[in-house]
């Protein structure tokens, strides 16, 4: 057996990862594919945030608004440009990690709770945003049809499959991207920049513009995030990215563990599972109006405040090989 | 009521900061802890006082022990740590930073007595009453430290190097009244110096401290006289 | 001519709401060195018991001091029996930043999903003491009335009387040393752990007060707190986290900002008015008015 590098192993380990689930997306039924998409979606969202606030300890709670600026740039590119799905969501990406530039400079000087407070006051000023403009549907919002499976696929294509095929294959592409981005000297230097900004800055870093860097990749992966949950939603309004969307992705990130990726598909799993678990734990206790739709907020919470304290660094230890 | 020091170990992350350590600091007496930068002079007050855990070892007051109790108990039981750094809280008024060690205290006439006993002492302190702590020069805070101390009328003294960053008029001056206070006010005072030359100078006993390990326990005197810690501490 | 008075009036009143809840915010921070996001769910928390004292007893300002009093209380059990703990437990790596801001994140879930559960997640509502008619100013109807009035006058009576106590007991002074340099605190006699943890039932109370001010112009559901947090910390941050007459500098130039704007241009700009307020002042002076922080290079 040839010894690879790491990065090759990664991208073994990837392309393996990307055929299995190809390979699986033919054996089960349309709610495991949307199930599934909404997993590979959250996934990625949440590596966004395991990068900006597990690596270069920028801590975000407005990441919502990030996912809605791609969210918005996807329904434009692909809905009114008219571009190729494959091309709308590269432009997607690209415009949330020009915006996260331009908000990770505005905030480059920021710490601990002033950047906590900006990225909140983003998170609920961008929504209200979209009902300003017309172009972007004002309180309707945009529609969005990425269309079914290109001919070349086949009759049998379904159009759930369809949506995996999208969603999983972005992400684990842009997770792919991430993971090299952490294991290759960038890890190190953001490690430096979360831990010791000071010593990292005496070292000949350039705190500010690693810190700025950073923000634009992981607004670029969340932007591609939420352009995905536009094609799955169907549409984009200024409704579909509350606060609550910060929190969660934020609570995934941490149960699954912020500071290494290892545990990352966990977090998108526990996003869309547990609301499920709720729902039915819900329905079989039979309680009030209020039970169901409180209980899956509660469950998240709850998990949310022991993961914190009691597997602080994650969870994703009992996967991860010994360092 | 003696301060008996038997076996202290105490670990400052991965690093044995204080090692086996013993002495003991009789009741009125004047013992002054010398050793260079990094001896781990600090971590032990900081120990004595509440504000660190040790490893192993035993510390008594008075017959108690004073290891693994907290700091502000130890401080309302009579022990206070002035520590190092001009412990003055800059934002609070000379004034309120001397109240602080007596918000606690029920007799408020005593303390209100305390304070102008220690203004007495510290005149400088009552011009200065309603200014900020932090406009204040470094004698003055090092005065106001003390002087808040001594508002609670401890019985053990403990002073992290109140020299520091002195000038050498203001040094003697706050030596003389550390000395001074001993008889006055009833007191047993631990000091730790880096300015050994000043500290044996005014203490009864000294405590060379090496690395963590004491290298030396001997009257003052004797320890000024010791050629091997004149060469090493006091420069001739 | 009266739409300035009105923009005037509005400002204050709203600028006195999200007082209480930056002041409330800074006590906790400066004193725990944690933005407590549970505070929205305490305050909604306070205001729904305040609604069941009104179902019950009819009156508002049994309502009020019911609510007050159990926002204290509230407030003391989560320092004393959640926050130290968790304190305690995290001491080290970098998690040990993030965690208590995270845990008090979760907190506010479980408070909010707890009332949803309990109270159950329709809307109701609590009425004003007195009248929300706007008043008459020469024989125009303003945006202002009684109700507003009353806030105005109940926040400068609680922030005069916070004032006192901060400034001129023994109690206050405990809670401002503990703030500035809790091991100095300690070393004299103070015992901290309960210094705090009064300052968080003090910060409770006066969100439990926000609550109760707040809710009669608006309805009361378990989210309903959420936007004025958000308000509250944008102006704590504004005034610059570590300084209470800045909570209360940041709150009025927020309340004037967004009244104004809102007058004057419309109400869909609200919150990006808020955001452009927030990143202009943090520009400036990246720890907020009052601090001390100089810029850094970037």
């Amino acid at each position: 057996m040839l010894s690879m590098t790491p990065s090759k192993k990664r991208l073994a380990i990837f392309i393996i990862i990307g055929w299995l689930l190809l390979l699986a997306s033919d054996r089960v039924g349309p709610l495991r594919l949307y199930q599934g998409s909404y997993i590979a979606t959250y996934t990625l969202a949440v590596a966004s945030i395991i990068l900006l606030t597990g690596y270069s300890g920028q801590l975000s709670l407005g990441h919502g608004a990030l996912m809605a600026v791609g969210a918005y740039a996807g329904a434009l590119a692909i809905g009114k440009a008219m571009l190729h799905p494959v091309l709308g969501l590269v432009a997607a990406a690209l415009i949330a990690g020009l915006f996260g530039l331009i908000l990770g400079f505005a905030v480059a000087r920021l710490s601990g709770p002033y950047l906590a407070g900006t990225t909140l006051a983003l998170a609920v000023a961008l929504p209200t945003l979209a009902n300003q403009f017309d172009v972007l549907g004002g309180q309707q919002g945009l529609p969005l049809d990425v269309g079914s499976s290109p001919e070349g696929f086949g009759e049998d294509f379904s159009q759930y499959k369809w949506y995996f095929w999208i969603c999983a294959l972005a992400a684990l592409i842009m997770i792919w991207a991430i993971a090299n981005l952490v294991s290759s000297k960038y890890g190190r230097i953001y490690r430096a920049l979360r831990d010791n900004p000071i010593a990292a800055e005496l070292s000949g870093i350039n705190v500010g513009r690693q810190k700025v860097l950073a923000f634009a990749i992981s607004s670029g992966a969340a932007g591609l995030s939420g352009a995905l949950l536009v094609i799955l939603l169907g549409g984009v309004s200024p409704s579909a990215f509350p606060l609550g969307v910060s929190f969660f992705v934020l609570t995934g990130a941490i149960i699954t563990g912020l500071y290494n990726l290892k545990g990352v598909i966990l977090g998108g799993l526990i996003l869309v599972a547990l609301p499920e678990i709720a729902d039915a734990l819900a329905s079989r206790i039979g309680g009030s109006e209020g039970l169901t739709n409180s209980l899956p907020d509660f469950l998240v919470s709850a998990l949310l405040i022991l993961a914190v304290v009691f597997t602080p660094n994650g969870p994703g230890k009992i996967f991860k090989r010994s360092h | 009521m003696s301060l008996v020091v038997e076996n202290l170990t105490i670990d400052h992350g991965a690093i044995r900061a204080i090692s086996n350590v013993s002495f003991t600091v009789a009741q009125g007496e004047l013992a002054a802890i010398i050793g260079a930068n990094g001896a781990g002079k600090t971590t032990l007050l900081r120990t004595l006082s509440g504000l660190k855990e040790s490893k192993s070892g035993s510390a008594t007051w008075n017959g108690k022990s004073i290891l693994g109790k907290r700091a502000e108990d130890l401080a309302r039981s009579g022990i206070m740590h002035v520590s190092d750094g001009k412990s003055v809280i800059a934002e609070l008024t000379v004034k309120e930073n001397l109240a602080l060690a007596g918000l606690w205290r029920k007799d408020k006439k005593d303390v209100a007595k305390a304070t102008d006993e220690v203004v007495e002492l510290f005149p400088i302190l009552g011009q200065r009453m309603s200014q900020a702590g932090g406009s204040l020069s470094g004698g003055e805070r090092q005065m106001l430290a003390i002087g808040r101390a001594l508002v609670a009328r401890p019985k053990l003294l403990l002073l992290d190097e109140p020299s520091l960053g002195l000038a050498p008029l203001i040094i003697e001056q706050i030596f003389q009244t550390i000395k001074s206070l001993i008889k006055k006010m009833d007191l047993t005072v631990l000091l730790v110096e880096q300015n050994a030359m000043g500290a044996l100078k005014i203490a009864d006993e000294g405590i060379v401290l090496n690395l963590g390990s004491v290298v030396a326990v001997d009257s003052a005197q004797n320890l000024l006289n010791d050629p091997a810690v004149r060469a090493a501490y006091l420069g001739y | 001519m009266s739409q300035f008075i009105t923009a005037v009036l509005t400002s204050l009143s709203s600028g006195a709401i999200y007082a209480l809840m930056s002041i409330a915010l800074v006590l906790v921070w400066r004193s725990t060195r944690v933005i407590n996001f549970a505070q929205a769910g305490q305050a909604v928390l306070t205001t729904y018991i305040g609604y069941d004292v009104i179902q019950k007893t009819g009156s508002y300002w049994i309502a009020l001091a019911v609510a007050v009093i159990s926002g204290a209380v509230i407030g003391a059990i989560i320092d004393r029996f959640f926050m130290r703990p968790i304190f305690k437990r995290i001491t080290t790596g970098p998690i040990s930043l993030i965690a208590p801001v995270v845990a008090t994140l979760g907190l506010l879930g479980i408070i909010q999903s707890s009332i949803g559960i309990v109270w159950g997640i329709n809307y109701q509502s609590i009425e004003a003491p007195v009248s929300t008619d706007g008043f008459e100013v020469n024989g125009q109807v303003i945006a202002f009335n009684r109700f507003n009035l009353l806030i105005l006058i109940i926040v400068t009576i609680t922030m005069l009387l916070l004032s006192i106590l901060f400034q001129r007991t023994n109690i206050g002074l405990a809670l401002r040393a503990s703030a500035y340099s809790p091991e100095i605190a300690k070393l004299s006699g103070i015992k901290v752990d309960a210094v705090r943890t009064f300052g968080w039932a003090i910060s409770g109370a006066a969100s439990g007060l926000a609550g109760m001010l707040y809710i009669p112009g608006y309805y009361l559901y378990p989210n309903a707190m959420d936007l004025l947090l958000v308000f509250g910390f944008i102006a704590a941050v504004i005034g610059g986290l570590d300084s209470m007459f800045g909570a209360v500098v940041g709150a009025m130039i927020l309340g004037f900002g967004l009244s104004f704007s809102r007058t004057y241009i419309s109400m869909e700009i609200l919150f990006p008015t808020a955001f452009v307020l927030l990143i202009l002042v943090l520009f400036v002076k990246p720890g907020g008015i009052f601090s001390a922080k100089k810029k850094r290079g970037a």
